[in-house]
């Protein structure tokens, strides 16, 4: 039986459907940022300024990132939990899997916070 | 009885992937992994660019400057070449989800696909770029 409590909802299901939901915004906002830099060749720091001091983009950036840090947990875990196994690392595997988990949710939230300080911090 | 003797003897398994020729589904998907994991490591870089470019006029020139350095541009080429193969790596998940492509033959058309349109964008990235 597989028992797992370092899932992101301890049920894969609802981790599959976080991952697409999350990849799907992920998409939307890096489309638009580089269709955004696309379209704007000469890009100022007045207009650079102004598209992240709306409102809407504050929004949608937030968005983003709550997204990421799922996506990326999700992601990561799925790679420890392949890799980092008995198989590959004897006893050792369980504390090491641990380990790598606790540094990549941890340093996702640190990367989380930075976020939400860029996006109100300026101006 | 013979069958179970069998499922159940101690055969040689190889799950060394050094030693096993991957379809190119697996190359696709690793490089999924692999791109992901790169991406991970970036958003630091790029929340600094973020971070820099929008405390200050300063800040945003400074950005500029740092990009027009050949060895900067070639690591955000390497960064954004990851999440364009991501991206296009991840659609193709999302078309898969829907029901379509999932035999084998259509598993491997999406594969290469996936492998064709990632190098296109990769390059008019790098056009883009320099």
């Amino acid at each position: 039986m597989v028992t797992n409590v370092t899932n992101l909802s301890r049920s894969g299901l609802y981790d599959w459907m976080a991952q697409r939901v999350s990849a799907v915004l992920l998409a939307a906002y890096t489309l638009f940022l580089l269709g955004f830099l696309l379209l704007n060749p000469g890009l100022t720091y007045a207009e650079w300024q102004g598209l992240f001091s709306n409102n809407a983009m504050r929004i949608f950036s937030l968005l983003t990132l709550v997204a990421l840090s799922v996506h990326s947990w999700v992601g990561m875990w799925t790679i420890s939990t392949d890799y980092l196994t008995p198989m590959a690392f004897g006893k050792a595997a369980t504390v090491l899997r641990f380990l790598f988990q606790a540094i990549c949710g941890l340093a996702m939230f640190v990367l989380f916070v930075w976020g939400v300080q860029i996006l109100w911090g300026f101006n | 009885m013979s069958v179970n003797i069998a499922v159940n003897s101690k055969r040689p398994v190889n799950l060394d992937l050094r030693t096993i020729k991957l379809p190119v589904t697996a190359y696709t998907s690793i490089v999924h992994r692999i791109s992901g994991v790169i991406l991970f490591i970036a958003i630091a870089g790029l929340l600094w660019m973020l971070s820099t470019s929008l405390s200050s006029e300063s800040g945003f020139e400074q950005v500029k400057a740092c990009l027009q350095n050949p060895f900067a541009k070639l690591v955000l080429w390497g960064v954004l070449s990851a999440l364009l193969y991501h991206l296009v790596a991840g659609i193709r998940h999302l078309v898969m989800d829907a029901g379509i492509g999932e035999s084998l033959e259509g598993g491997r058309l999406g594969s290469k696909l996936v492998i064709v349109i990632a190098v296109v964008l990769i390059v008019l990235l790098g056009v883009w770029i320099w």
